[in-house]
């Protein structure tokens, strides 16, 4: 059965025919052309396909696209500014080499600016021991908040890193 | 000393030239390419692990609104050659291990193809299967040769006389699991047909070793087949060779007269695209009292299909790494009811090293040495096997600078005497090598362009190992322009051939090449060409290549916490030296560096492909349950690299550094958990339950 649905991403209101069992991922790469957000698992347990659903950090995979309609989306492609400009998180994943091969960054990115986020908003991880107080994101915590997205390149303490520098 | 190009852009730490594509997703991999027209294709797999399929009832697949096709043995084209039983898909109704490809349907959407196979009803004459490795089967055999063309065995000396006659012995066996490379990125093939040519786009390591393997497969001329491959999102040796997903969206494309893509799924990797095999070392060593080894010896046990044989090299670093008068490695293989075992990062060094690193470790120990002086101790002046110098060979120095950079000095020898707060805590140190090498067959051509800019190409690949930019910073330099004046392309069969990427050979093959073209250019049109202006240059032999040993090594240093009540482990630090020659962009290198020592914590603590004998299946097939290391894994971890310079290897000096990363990193930890706990952990993955029994 297909369904029309119509989701703003990176900015652009598009409508789009889906079948029902569409996830949100492959109504992107493979309905949209939206090929930022990567396909690695297919089954939430990666972290490639990572994008901001609403202002938080989400996996696409798991996510039905017709239960979406209207959703805003915000992929890695969509965090750079229209004049090619890094997001800071993308320039600090640059000037860190925090990837290799690329397939998993753009999730590690939007999940490192959705990460921030939560951050500054107070919400606690399991390894804070302040559940009240503000957030102090030590490389502990950041490592354990980005755990969500493998790097089969093995890039992670880049990662920290580029993601240390971005927060500041 | 002379002889090397002189460097100037080479060794600059430049930012990664495909960068800003990958940070903001639009560097384009292979599912990626938008080609019109496209259809999808899922596989059908075998539910058995050996027999025939009797018979396969397509009709309620077909029925299916949106259903193209539905390809069987009985119906699918006949390929050309079926010399490669990996390849050969759909052309026999043999089944050899679970989950080989018995089917495929091809739909208008990737969601109908999905529904459409699981609709396909297949029946089987099953046979009983054979897929348990151990070392005393009686059906083991000797293969003529290991990966990729050393003896199988080698034999100096008297062995069991200097065994007998050693004062400190050791005979212990090491075991390594069964390994998936997991790239991030699935395999993935679109196939599109025009008339008798042939569009790929593959996510491969080797576009032109697709195009020469597929071309006779299919029946075609290599020429009409392009291959098309920018980017690759990771394939550690599992892209290096075409597997059967490829030959299949050709087929089904060809059958169905429409593109076919096919995304291997995550579940269906672990059946389909190639793993290394667990290994099984029994190692023994003798030493005088001084603490010099008399003999090494390590015979490996280890898998191949029963379809086509892969014979990992593993007892390979055995035969180069220690100087001893007596010496004798061998190989011997099961062929099972398995998947095709096939290149993973460092085949041969990565488990062989993890046997024989803790082995030293432990007669280091026996022979009341520190690890580092034990090594010292055993360094040889020669290559043993050969006899050849060593290119060069800075595995002391490596040791060295890791000890001091490590803190390796005060460190109490003593097992489980250090604890903190519920932790034991250990260090240790392992060797790591890997050989410097370069495969023949790529040629660079490099034109001067209208925008006075030279464009340089080859079919490379940059699988992230940074061959975008570093290839550039060599051509720079190679024809004395600033690395903005250079353009680069690779990937795609279209530009002149190129060895694959394996071996950690791509920069020194494809460089030399480079360097070959930029003199054929210059010498042709000097310092000011003309727009137009082209010469072409390939890889000339190197007649040192027979005259010395080739390797690059390193040193492995690891600090682990052990929970002294659950035996819970953490690597809390990983510091890597490396000696590799010439270090062409340092900034890409060092990622290249620490990514191998990741995946070399990940193997010593968590990956293991997990076998169902009594259905010949992989149970832990997705990335829930086959664990690779997660960035909470990872704690300090650096790599450094020492000068060195070696006028021997190739012109351009560089050793290659895309696999030793993981080796030894395995032992290292194996042995620190040792120091931290007092128990000897020979078998891999290191879990917790091995400290508390
Ligand atoms: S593709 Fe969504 S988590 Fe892996
Ligand atoms: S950069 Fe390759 S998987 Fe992360």
């Amino acid at each position: 059965m297909d369904a029309d649905i119509t989701l703003t991403v990176d900015g652009q209101v598009r409508q789009v025919r889906v079948d029902t069992r569409t996830t949100l991922l492959d109504a992107l790469r493979d309905r949209m052309g939206v090929t930022a957000p990567k396909k690695g698992c297919d089954h939430g347990q990666c972290g490639s396909c990572t994008v901001l659903l609403n202002g938080r950090r989400a996996t696409t995979c798991l996510a039905l696209a017709v239960a979406h309609d209207g959703a805003e989306i915000t992929t890695a492609e969509g965090l750079a500014d229209g004049d090619g400009a890094p997001h800071p998180v993308q320039r600090a994943f640059l000037d860190h080499d925090a990837f290799q091969c690329g397939y998993c960054t753009p999730g590690q990115i939007c999940s490192a600016v959705g990460m921030l986020d939560e951050a500054r908003a107070g919400h606690p991880s399991a390894v804070t021991t302040d559940l009240v107080g503000p957030v102090e994101l030590t490389d502990a915590e950041i490592r354990e908040r980005m755990s969500g997205n493998l790097c089969r390149c093995g890039a992670y303490v880049n990662i920290v890193a580029a993601i240390q520098e971005a927060a500041r | 000393m002379t002889g090397l190009l002189p460097a100037r852009v080479i060794g600059q730490p430049l930012e990664r030239a495909d960068g800003m594509a990958k940070v903001t997703g639009t560097a384009t991999y292979a599912a990626e390419h938008p080609v019109p027209g496209l259809t999808h294709l899922h596989p059908v797999q075998a539910t058995i692990a050996r027999g025939r399929v009797s018979a396969v009832d397509t009709a309620q697949a077909e029925a299916l609104d949106g259903v193209i096709a539905v390809l069987t043995p009985a119906n699918a084209p006949r390929l050309a050659s079926t010399e490669d039983p990996e390849l050969a898909v759909l052309q026999s109704d043999e089944v050899a291990f679970r989950g080989q490809v018995i089917g495929a349907v091809v739909a208008t959407t990737p969601e109908i193809a999905r529904h459409a196979a699981g609709l396909v009803q297949v029946s089987y004459v099953e046979q009983p299967h054979d897929v348990a490795l151990r070392p005393d089967r009686a059906d083991l055999y000797a293969p003529d040769k290991v990966n990729p063309a050393f003896p199988t065995d080698t034999e100096q000396g008297d062995v069991p006389s200097a065994l007998a006659d050693a004062a400190v012995r050791l005979d212990q066996t090491y075991t390594t699991a069964w390994y998936h490379n997991n790239p991030m990125e699935p395999h993935a093939t679109i196939a599109s047909w025009d008339g008798g040519d042939l569009t790929l786009h593959d996510s491969t390591q080797g576009v032109t070793a697709v195009r020469d393997t597929v071309a006779p497969v299919l029946g075609v001329a290599p020429e009409r087949v392009r291959v098309i491959c920018p980017h690759v999102g990771g394939g550690f040796g599992s892209k290096g060779q075409p597997h059967v997903h490829l030959v299949l969206a050709a087929l089904a494309a060809k059958a169905v007269g429409r593109p076919v893509r096919l995304v291997v799924t995550r579940q269906q990797m672990f059946a389909l695209v190639g793993y290394r095999t667990p290994t099984i070392q029994r190692i023994r060593m003798g030493a005088d009292r001084t603490g010099r080894l008399t003999a090494i010896s390590v015979d490996v046990v280890e898998q191949t299909s029963r379809i086509k044989e892969f014979a990992e090299q593993t007892a390979v670093p055995a035969r180069m790494m220690y100087a001893a008068p007596h010496r004798r490695t061998t190989h011997r293989l099961a062929a099972l009811d398995v998947p095709v075992p096939s290149w993973m990062r460092a085949p041969g060094e990565c488990p062989g090293m993890f046997g024989l690193e803790t082995a030293v470790d432990e007669m280091a120990a026996a022979c009341g040495l520190d690890p580092i002086e034990f090594r010292v101790r055993n360094e040889p002046e020669r290559d043993p096997e050969t006899g050849r110098p060593f290119s060069s060979r800075n595995l002391v120095a490596c040791l060295r600078e890791g000890a001091r950079r490590f803190g390796w000095a005060h460190r109490d020898p003593t097992p489980r005497a250090r604890r903190e707060a519920g932790w034991l805590v250990g260090t240790g140190v392992a060797a790591s090598t890997y050989p410097a090498g370069r495969i023949a067959g790529s040629s660079v051509t490099i034109r001067f362009g209208p925008d006075r800019r030279y464009q340089v190409e080859t079919a490379a690949a940059d699988l992230g190992t940074g061959t975008w930019t570093a290839l550039r910073q060599i051509a720079a330099d190679a024809l004395g322009v600033d690395y903005a004046e250079v353009d680069l392309r690779i990937g795609d069969t279209a530009l002149p051939p190129a060895s694959v990427a394996g071996g950690s050979t791509g920069i020194a093959s494809w460089g030399s090449a480079v360097l070959d073209a930029a003199e054929a250019f210059r010498d042709k049109f000097g310092a000011n060409p003309s727009e137009g202006d082209e010469a072409s240059g390939g890889m000339p032999d190197n007649p040192h290549t027979e005259r010395y040993a080739m390797h690059a090594f390193g040193a492995q240093f690891a600090e682990v916490r052990v929970r002294e009540d659950t035996g819970e482990i953490r690597v809390s630090r990983l510091l890597g030296v490396f000696a590799a020659g010439r270090i062409v962009n340092p900034r890409t290198a060092r990622s290249q560096f620490i990514g191998g020592m990741t995946m070399g914590l990940s193997m010593a603590l968590h990956e293991q492909s997990v076998l169902d004998q009594r259905f010949g299946h992989i149970v832990n097939h997705d990335l829930a349950e086959y664990h690779i290391a997660a960035n909470a894994d990872v704690a300090e971890l650096e790599a450094h690299w020492i000068d060195e310079h070696d006028p021997y290897v190739n012109p351009l000096g560089t050793k290659g550094i895309g696999e030793i990363g993981i080796v030894g990193t395995a032992a290292a930890i194996s042995n620190a958990a040792h120091h931290a706990t007092g128990v000897r952990v020979r078998d891999l993955p290191i879990t917790l339950d091995k400290f508390l029994s």
